[in-house]
């Protein structure tokens, strides 16, 4: 595995360094989204950026964490939950329901009914398909994604066949909803969201040792004590209320996980999860934060930045796939 | 003591363990041999809860290992099997540590420290504690690995094939480690192997597999025997005495 990254033999020092700069930048990107460009009433503005700065900070930290943890468990660095068909399931569900119950019957309901009912569904789905499949193969991971892959397209030709016979004037509300906007967050649901991101996360920095145990793989790590089965199912009961909670705040994001938590593991030089977890919500907050607010700002653009981090993140998978960054 | 009873596994049609009962008791070095697809990596994962099988019952020191904790089974009995890849890039330091994860569960205290110092010694890797596993040879890196398992500090130590990729003088130098981890530390050392010869002079109990039953089990001495040999292998094996041991002569 060349990674063609210098690592510092001194071992703790470099983490430590690039945790603390990137915690700096993070707020940095903060403090830049909430104050550039702004004029008039700044008691309207900044409470208008802190909620979209909430939202896009959850949302970071959701996708950050769920790629990270799903990476560890499949150990593999090019895989995102997204391979997993989860967002697949996500347009799958909002075309059933615009298809079910008409745009206007879907965008007059309460969003938190919405946003609890979707990721509910989510959930469920993802579990009881994972544990399905989990106690059908024991546990084999690589049955697993490649599962995860074909229902993924399952999903995905549903939702076109769904789509295929929709009205027109509906089919353009829906392709509205299947559009990351990172702009335009759902504010009613930051509560709930925060709530739900807030524990999983600590979940996942309670789990940070055996983590570490559990990329060495299955057997080495039953060897040294893993309950492995019951891990693996923790975990992905983790991944699918992330995916859930992100996909319900912005959309579906494909490439964005995968970005940062590579960026993470090159940056760090260290594998250890209690810096690859925070070291990835971090970048993605900064990626997210900075990113809106010069789109926003100084170019005066809306939507693009969903577009524009597809298409990097989209790069930097294909780089991976020719440095051979899965073996 | 491992009991094992009535033990089955199959995988699609082939019966890969067949109805084995067998005790292996506390103590001493145990070899497990065969011919390829004999079952005895499969027994030994079985043994190790990293495969379970589809009927029978495998005990260590009396704790059922389909019904123990995982982390009350991982501080008596340790597994190396023969295939360990994995993305993370760590150092034989980092990796050696990871040893100790059943005792202090990722916070490492002085005494860890010194099993680890102790396991980094005893397989003369202290010159490489700081490279990363990428950048040593086949044999360093396998070397690493059971300074792990030596480092988890169980009473049972089972390795898959440990001379794997190793040379001449390290796979010799891997038997005395191994001769000298029963002896010294008083563990029970249960190791497949594919060279007899090896079984027959380091080890005290030899269990030999032939089509998923056990074919023999008893000493080096008595398995060493031109009609035995014959008989587990398909093949004729000349069996000479140098120097006290027995070797068996199969390459010609």
């Amino acid at each position: 595995m060349a990674d063609g990254i210098t690592v510092s033999r001194t071992g703790l020092s470099r983490p430590a360094v690039v945790l603390a700069l990137l915690a700096c930048t993070a707020v940095l990107s903060a403090a830049l989204f909430m104050t550039i460009g702004a004029r008039g009433d700044w008691g309207f503005v900044l409470a208008f950026r802190a909620t979209k700065l909430a939202g896009m900070a959850l949302v970071a930290i959701a996708i950050a964490v769920s790629t990270v943890l799903f990476q560890t468990l499949t150990q593999n660095r090019i895989l995102s939950p997204a391979i997993m068909g989860f967002d697949s399931l996500y347009v799958a569900i909002q075309t059933a329901l615009v298809f079910l119950l008409g745009s206007r019957q879907l965008t007059s309901f309460d969003p938190r009914l919405r946003f609890l009912f979707e990721a509910v569904t989510m959930v469920l789905v993802a579990l009881l398909l994972f544990r399905w499949l989990l106690a059908r193969h024991s546990g084999n991971i690589h049955v697993l994604v490649l599962s995860g892959v074909v229902f993924g397209v399952m999903f995905r030709s549903l939702a076109s066949m769904l789509q295929r016979v929709l009205d027109p004037n509906e089919f353009s509300v829906l392709q509205d909803l299947l559009f990351a906007h990172f702009n335009s967050i759902e504010t009613e649901l930051l509560g709930a969201s925060a709530i739900v991101v807030a524990v999983v996360s600590v979940a996942a920095w309670r789990m940070v040792h055996a983590l570490d145990v559990l990329a060495l793989g299955r057997d080495t790590a039953i060897g040294l004590g893993i309950e492995h089965k019951r891990m693996a199912n923790t975990l992905l009961l983790m991944i699918a209320v992330l995916v859930s909670v992100s996909a319900a705040l912005v959309g579906p994001v494909t490439f964005f996980g995968l970005l940062v938590a590579n960026l993470a593991y090159g940056l760090l030089g260290s594998q250890k999860h209690a810096h690859t977890l925070p070291a990835a919500a971090l970048i993605a907050v900064i990626a997210l934060t900075a990113g809106q607010a010069v789109l926003e700002h100084v170019f005066g653009m809306d939507t693009a930045l969903s577009i524009i981090i597809e298409f990097v993140g989209g790069i930097v998978f294909i780089l991976l796939l020719l440095r051979g960054a899965y073996r | 003591m491992i009991e094992i009873s009535h033990i089955s596994k199959s995988y699609g049609a082939s019966r890969v363990v067949d109805d084995v009962s067998l005790t292996i008791e506390a103590g001493g070095l145990t070899a497990i041999v065969g011919p390829n697809g004999a079952g005895k990596s499969t027994l030994l994962s079985m043994i190790a809860r990293l495969t379970s099988p589809d009927s029978g019952r495998i005990a260590v020191d009396g704790l059922d290992v389909a019904t123990t904790k995982s982390d009350v089974l991982a501080r008596r009995l340790a597994i190396l099997k023969q295939d360990n890849q994995f993305a993370a890039r760590l150092t034989v330091r980092d990796l050696v540590a990871f040893g100790r994860f059943p005792h202090s569960k990722g916070r490492l205290t002085s005494e860890d420290r010194r099993h680890i110092d102790e396991a980094i010694g005893w397989l003369e890797l202290g010159e490489f504690g700081n490279r990363f596993l990428d950048e040593l040879s086949g044999g360093q890196r396998q070397r690493a690995f059971v300074a792990m398992v030596l480092c988890q500090d169980t009473d049972y130590l089972l390795l898959d094939e440990p001379l794997n990729s190793l040379d001449m003088k390290h796979s010799s130098a891997m038997m005395k480690l191994l001769r000298r981890a029963a002896d010294e530390l008083g563990k029970t050392v249960l190791v497949v192997l594919h060279d007899i010869n090896y079984a027959s002079v380091y080890s005290d109990r030899i269990l030999a597999m032939r089509g998923g039953r056990v074919a023999f089990h008893g000493s080096p001495k008595d398995l060493m025997q031109p009609e035995i040999l014959a008989d587990i292998y398909s093949m004729t094996i000349k069996v000479h005495a140098i120097e006290g041991h027995r070797f068996g002569i199969y390459h010609v």
